[in-house]
């Protein structure tokens, strides 16, 4: 018999997905039973109690959490996300039920034994409710205590070798997709890279230092699986300088619609009927820059207007190739529609190379003049991407010390007036009026 | 580096007189507040006193999950009021 009736929450199992109320229902089922006889450092009814409050806001149609405070581990400023409940005598198992943010490592690779040493450190000192992952990348641990944090801090620095993430004001946890560890589309080890990020960066992740929270999020090639260009206020999509690699062989396999080379790597194979591969149709067709075209069993691409889409690899990955010359371009500003609505990245450098031997240098540069920037600039809870608005985008590429150029111009022609510096002008402001007036009458 | 920054324990009076003098209107403050103390220097420098000043227990922070602000340790209000008495 459960502690609480939940007839609302009930109706959400009946549909034909995967419900979280079913998932809540074994984990209170599992606690109450403890056939593995752990010492619960939660209340034993915690997950009872979660779907009892949790219920109530159904009914009442508003929220009984109160979130915020000031808890958290010794010398950190994030990572812990303070959550109380405003019914403690209704539902005393969650009268505190903090969020902790734990790291997650690049590409998200895991051995059993760690996400077992989690989980069991999760339902001893915590709810043993997971949320794998969170949107920021992080392994999101629901519901402990105040008490409970500096032990499981202790546990997971000691014992795992693992770090908490970032909350608040702070950098947030770096996050990246597999990369070159499983995927040939990758344009540069996007692992290093938030590896490198994550620990260069250790100070701002932890201690807050900014107006307002500020992510990195990192793809291996312009697919963009991490979305770090709608994410991030800082994105860095891999990407190819030169040419499209082709193997012409296998274009005209893919034409004679050869069992071996399947579009689309066969990923939509048997979902339903699509017909004999159409290469005009189905690539050709679909480019947005139209600049492919198959003459005489021979595919061209006209690369100086190739804008990097992917469709045309996605779809024929045994004749297309990622070029050889690789690096990543940088990207700003993207974030959720909290002010001003949502916001894409900008592209800011179109190409860097990606180098670990001199520690990333040119990926740092750039990153910290726009922190310096953003820092000094920016307003108090105002995102990187508020700031070039407010700013310009001009005003950003003096703090980089970038130069203007074509790729910057997202839409030509909206605006006709054009400011000049006096620095920018040949001999300034200042002029030799005997020399005007040679010309020019009073 | 001003001098007033570069003298921790200068830097940390200042910190305080600051916060003591507001603490009748607001308890809690953004880290860009605390720029106006040290108007000659660098953010960065400056979160670096703040930031020590919670670990040495004389400040703490306030976090929302999306927000972290600073204030004296135990002032203010906690989590366990809303702003009433």
């Amino acid at each position: 018999m459960a502690k609480h009736e939940t007839p609302l929450l009930d109706q959400l199992e009946t549909g034909p997905w995967p419900s979280f109320v079913s998932d809540l229902k074994f984990q209170a089922e599992k606690r109450a039973k403890n056939e593995e006889g752990i010492e619960f450092q939660m209340p034993v009814d915690v997950v009872e109690d979660l779907l009892g409050i949790l219920e109530l806001s159904f009914k009442h149609g508003r929220t009984h959490w109160k979130h915020g405070g000031i808890v958290g581990v010794f010398g950190y400023g994030g990572g812990v996300i303070g959550r109380y409940c405003d019914q403690p005598k209704n539902f005393p198992g969650v009268e505190a039920f903090h969020t902790m943010r734990v790291n997650q490592p690049a590409g998200k690779y895991y051995k059993t034994d760690y996400l077992k040493t989690l989980c069991d450190l999760w339902d001893f000192r915590g709810s043993g409710i997971t949320n794998m992952h969170g949107s920021t990348g992080d392994i999101i641990l629901l519901g402990t205590t105040t008490k409970q944090l500096e032990e499981i801090f202790w546990t997971l620095t000691h014992d795992m070798n693992q770090d908490l993430g970032g909350s608040g004001s702070n950098l947030r946890t770096p996050s990246d997709c597999l990369g070159q560890s499983r995927c040939e589309y990758a344009c540069y080890d996007t692992n290093a890279l938030v590896y490198f990020l994550t620990n260069e960066y250790q100070d701002e992740l932890h201690r807050p230092a900014f107006p307002y929270k500020f992510k990195f999020k990192l793809d291996g090639c312009p697919n963009c699986c991490v979305a770090s260009i709608a994410r991030s206020d800082m994105s860095f999509i891999g990407t190819w300088k030169d040419d499209i690699r082709i193997d012409q062989d296998a274009v005209n396999k893919y034409v004679e619609n050869d069992p071996a080379y399947p579009a689309n790597a066969g990923a939509y194979k048997g979902s339903k009927d699509w017909g004999p591969f159409d290469l005009e149709k189905e690539v050709l067709g679909l480019c947005p820059t139209k600049c492919m075209k198959f003459e005489n069993k021979k595919m061209f691409i006209d690369n100086a207007n190739c804008t990097r889409c992917m469709h045309c690899i996605n779809v024929m990955p045994r004749a297309l190739k990622i070029g050889k010359e690789t690096g990543l371009s940088i990207l700003v500003g993207a974030k959720a529609p909290i002010l001003d609505g949502a916001q894409m990245g900008s592209l800011l450098v179109p190409f860097l190379p990606v180098n670990p031997d001199n520690d990333y240098e040119e990926i740092t540069e750039v990153i910290e003049n726009i922190w310096d920037w953003w820092m000094e600039e920016g307003k108090n809870r105002e995102r990187l991407g508020e700031l070039i608005m407010r700013q310009g985008f001009q005003k950003l590429l003096e703090v980089t010390g970038i130069d203007p150029m074509p790729q910057h111009v997202s839409y030509p022609r909206t605006n006709p007036y054009i400011f000049w510096k006096e620095d920018e002008v040949p001999g300034g402001w200042e002029r030799d009026v005997d020399e005007y007036r040679k010309h020019h009458q009073r | 580096m001003s001098d007033l920054l570069d003298n921790k324990e200068a830097a940390q009076d200042a910190v305080l007189e600051w916060l003591n003098k507001k603490a009748k209107t607001k308890s809690k403050f953004y880290i860009k507040d605390f720029y106006k103390i040290f108007p000659d220097d660098k953010p960065r420098m400056i979160k670096k006193v703040v930031n020590k000043m919670v670990e040495d227990g004389i400040l703490e922070y306030w976090s929302s999950g999306s927000t972290t602000m600073y204030g004296i340790k135990g002032g203010g209000i906690q989590h366990s009021s809303e702003g009433e008495n």
